[in-house]
């Protein structure tokens, strides 16, 4: 069935909740309203206020009132209106949500799974363009996971919804409605920790997520045409992070080009690197390169495209790797 | 009954006069049995504190924050809790742990530096203690929510100091408890301190009960040293919220007889006279008067309770001491449910280095 990521994650969510009567969908504007970008629109009508509640507007008691509800062995999913407010939270994630199964042994253990709309490119108001990832990346028990198409964001939420580790699922904001794709009706899971290679190629490896796939892509097809073969790497779970996919594509092309939104210093592209040059650098034919937003706070709409990444920026980088 | 001592009015709910005598028509009648029941309860608290200080002086035990003085409010309250309600702690609760079954061996396992000692025991409805202060708030009000979607007759409660009412978790959670009227009992340990910042710094509110009513629902301030006044505001809270009533804050006036922890040094900020008068308030003091009013106590029996009391906190020491420490691999194993291939290689290279015999 065609459908865009908007749909795709309405779906899944619809599915695990008449599977899964654990399931509980809570936060700002997701029930009456259906979620300020409709992810949750049609399920108040079909589940009930005791399953899709609005919540006070409260980021932190959203979060920790998730926590306490998975101890009586529920299974909420918590939904931040945008990244860029997930901040308020960060206590009850960082020192709650990520370790818990470990500082009781698993006698509590916290799966929910906290959504949030993700990334630049939509000419957002201040602070609704967050790309913040690495931050809950560095932090030991969380799964942070990025679908850049449809089905992917279907089959990921599942997967999320459905695992018992909590997870940090960010929607790219640009993606919810720029792609229809056609996504099987039925429930299906798509893994995570498990990359996958979204374009084969010979000559250099992308690894990238999120709205930063469409992007390379197109600097691909533009490099194609230029008899440059570019493999794209989507990583969609950025923490536990697959190394063995992109690690593998690096030792056969020998080149490596990381591509991500948020600012160079300390993104995953940092991550990425350090692996590549711990695992295969006897392969690499030039250094690994980054194309990334800057060290600087995301601009307002009027100057964003100087930051976010465009394809432009990725052929650059395409050549600059081919010269070596 | 709870709303009879409005805290806008200064009122403050008390039931022992400090001879032990009952004020008129509040006894909360609890059989003798039950008194004496919750006697020993105080008095082992209070014996394995000092036997926890004492361990630390020791080098046996770590950072360890005491309970002393805050007897009749954690062995109050959990006297009046039943097996199907949960706790959400902070970290000054040991009466209630003692009341409530949890082992103080496992206890003493946690102080001494082992996660195992959190790993509540199955069958206890204990979240573990909670260090950043009041964000076990708002996870008690969604384990309220949670009983409420289950249709759980239970109650849900959490400890917290004074310090917690001034954290934006504290706001969070209450607020959400009085929207959607959630079984909690938020039960506030007033005992005047937030390490060296009194009471006062925390609030210009003459009370913190009285920050119920802009939540919408009841708060009373009870003699937090009266075990017998907590216990009856206790009951009535827990039956508000097992019955469908609502969340019930309760501020317990008290004081914290020890330092904040033992890296502290409470003489720093408060004087020798100040910790003496409220040495004359002291929790066990009052209850052992109203027992001897009643007579239920004696030296014959206090000599059994004390000597009760050693031999149950020796032997949860002896318990606790003889653990093993962690496993390399108990540090990797939880935290996910299945290990990711890097932590699988990051557990292996630690292996290996234990294996050359380095640390």
């Amino acid at each position: 069935m065609i459908m865009t990521m908007v749909q795709a994650i309405n779906r899944a969510l619809a599915q695990e909740m008449e599977r899964d009567d654990r399931i509980i969908v809570l936060g700002e504007d997701v029930g009456r309203d259906g979620g300020v970008f409709r992810t949750t629109e049609g399920l108040l009508e079909r589940f009930g206020p005791e399953r899709v509640m609005d919540t006070p507007l409260a980021e932190s008691g959203i979060i920790g009132a998730s926590i306490g509800m998975t101890a009586l062995g529920l299974r909420p999913v918590p939904e931040i209106q945008f990244m860029g407010f997930i901040y308020p939270a960060f206590n009850q994630i960082v020192s709650h949500v990520a370790r818990l199964r470990n500082r009781t042994r698993g006698r509590f253990t916290v799966p929910l799974t906290i959504r949030a709309p993700y990334g630049a490119g939509v000419k957002a108001l201040e602070h609704h363009s967050e790309s913040t990832e690495a931050l809950f990346c560095q932090i030991p028990g969380l799964t942070v996971v990025v679908p850049s198409t449809p089905y992917d964001a279907k089959g990921l939420l599942a997967a999320s919804l459905r695992g018992d580790d909590p997870v940090i699922f960010l929607e790219p904001a640009k993606l919810y409605r720029a792609e229809k794709q056609d996504v099987p009706e039925e429930p299906f899971e798509v893994p995570l920790r498990k990359a996958a290679i979204v374009r084969q190629g010979k000559d250099l490896t992308i690894i990238a997520w999120g709205a930063m796939v469409p992007v390379a892509r197109k600097a691909a097809e533009a490099a194609e045409a230029e008899g440059i073969g570019a493999e794209i790497v989507d990583l969609r779970t950025l923490s536990p992070m697959d190394r063995e996919t992109f690690v593998a594509s690096v030792k056969k092309t020998g080149r490596a080009l990381v591509v991500h939104e948020a600012p160079k210093t300390c993104g995953l592209g940092a991550e990425i690197a350090a692996t590549i040059g711990e695992s295969a650098l006897l392969s690499l034919n030039a250094p690994v390169l980054r194309v990334t937003g800057q060290d600087i706070t995301v601009p307002l709409p009027k100057s964003e495209d100087l930051y976010y990444p465009g394809p432009e920026r990725v052929l650059r980088a395409i050549h600059r790797l081919m010269e070596y | 009954m709870i709303e009879l001592f409005d805290p806008l009015k200064g009122e403050r709910l008390h039931v022992l006069d400090e001879t032990g005598g009952i004020v008129p028509g509040l006894d909360p009648g609890l059989a003798d049995a039950e008194l004496r029941a919750i006697y020993e309860r105080m008095a082992r608290t209070r014996a394995a504190d000092a036997k926890a200080l004492k361990l630390q002086r020791q080098g046996r035990l770590g950072t360890y924050p005491p309970s002393r003085g805050h007897e009749a409010c954690q062995v109050g309250l959990a006297s009046a809790m039943a097996g199907e309600d949960w706790l959400f702690p902070y970290f000054r609760d040991l009466g209630m742990y003692i009341t409530l079954g949890y082992p103080l061996a496992d206890y003493y396992h946690l102080w001494m530096g082992n996660e195992t000692g959190l790993k509540t025991p199955e069958g206890l409805n204990f979240f573990p203690i909670a260090i950043p202060v009041a964000s076990q708030i708002p996870q008690a009000v969604g384990a309220g929510l949670a009983a409420k979607y289950r249709k759980l007759p239970i109650a849900v409660v959490t400890t917290f100091g004074d310090g917690a009412t001034s954290e934006g978790d504290f706001h969070e959670g209450l607020n959400f408890a009085g929207v959607y009227r959630t079984p909690n009992v938020f039960f506030c340990l007033n005992n005047q301190f937030a390490i060296s910042v009194p009471r006062a710094r925390q609030t210009a509110a003459a009370t913190i009960a009285q920050k119920a009513v802009a939540y919408g629902f009841p708060g009373v301030q009870v003699d937090g040293n009266d075990v017998l006044a907590v216990h009856a505001a206790a009951r009535e809270a827990l039956a508000n919220a097992r019955s469908g009533r609502g969340p019930t804050l309760i501020e317990a006036f008290t004081y914290r007889m020890g330092d904040h922890t033992t890296s502290d040094d409470a003489a720093r900020y408060r004087s020798k006279e100040e910790v003496q008068e409220w040495e004359r308030r002291d929790p066990l003091l009052r209850f052992r008067l109203h027992l001897a009013k009643k007579g239920l106590w004696d030296e014959v029996y206090e000599k059994a309770v004390q000597d009760a009391a050693v031999e149950f906190v020796e032997k949860a020491v002896a318990e606790a001491e003889a653990r093993p420490a962690a496993a390399p691999e108990d540090l990797f194993a939880y935290t996910y449910a299945a290990m990711p291939p890097e932590l699988e290689v990051q557990l292996a290279d630690l292996k290996a280095f234990l294996a050359e015999g380095r640390r």
